[in-house]
């Protein structure tokens, strides 16, 4: 099959995660990931994204497939099943609050800027040297750290279990994938194939 | 027409669209972001869309001989 330009994305993710080495407020950027999905699944009832757009999805078929990183064992049933799906995305948006929030608290002046990442919501890795103070609002810094370290989370789990399951066993759990779908079946209700 | 075709299972299916890329026919498509379509008249059966489905909601199974 000829390759489009869009097969080409999984560099966008690799380019993403470099960038967020060199200047945090790069991270930002990922809001491109965030928003287009909803917008294909909200405006065209479509998952586009997950289909075609999603370079962390090429990105790990990528690795995973021709590179040979994955066992290729089945994905668990429990992971692609309708509970696990729908809590991750209950806990992946409530994490997201609580990152919303601290951006919150940082610009009311509550909380200080924290120059760090927390992975896996637990570890704090100093991530200092990719921020100058005062460089721009405080909140706007505390987001790009708190939204960098929700994407490399992600993306961490993901490789995880690329490598344990499928190359891209994390779309069967993906809260991105699971939202848009979501809408995309209320959206088309009632409809029959 | 292949003795074998590809099922889905929609009720797991992601829709994320793994099995498009696999699929060496073209005879995978999404059916409005909800789950994945195989056109069974364009399935040669070869299996390519179950192993890489996240979801393992794919499955290859004997074609029915009354089927299109």
């Amino acid at each position: 099959m000829k390759r489009k330009w869009y097969d080409y994305l999984w560099i966008w993710t690799i380019v993403y995660f470099a960038l967020g080495f060199f200047n945090i407020l790069f991270a930002w950027l990922g809001m491109i990931d965030f928003l287009v999905p909803l917008g294909f699944a909200l405006f065209g009832g479509n998952k586009y994204f997950c289909n075609r757009f999603c370079g962390r999805g090429q990105l790990f078929a990528k690795l995973g497939g021709s590179c040979k990183c994955s066992r290729n064992k089945p994905t668990p049933n429990w992971i692609a099943s309708k509970w696990f799906r729908y809590g991750f995305l209950v806990f992946f948006l409530t994490m997201f609050a609580v990152m919303i929030f601290n951006t919150y608290l940082v610009a009311a002046g509550a909380e200080n800027l924290k120059e760090a990442l927390k992975l896996f919501w637990m570890f704090r890795v100093p991530w200092g040297w990719t921020y100058t103070a005062g460089l721009v609002p405080d909140w706007i810094a505390q987001f790009a750290f708190g939204f960098y370290s929700m994407m490399l989370t992600s993306t961490l789990i993901g490789l995880i279990v690329m490598v344990l399951f499928r190359p891209r066993s994390w779309c069967a759990f993906c809260p991105m994938g699971t939202m848009t779908q979501m809408i995309c079946k209320i959206k088309n209700r009632g409809e029959r194939e | 027409m292949a003795k074998r075709v590809a099922s889905v299972d929609k009720k797991r299916c992601a829709a994320c669209g793994a099995c498009l890329s696999a699929c060496p026919k073209g005879a995978v498509s999404v059916h409005k972001g909800c789950y994945a379509v195989i056109s069974a008249d364009v399935c040669v059966g070869c299996g390519k869309c179950g192993k890489v489905c996240p979801a393992g909601c794919i499955t290859v199974k004997e074609r029915e001989t009354n089927e299109a």
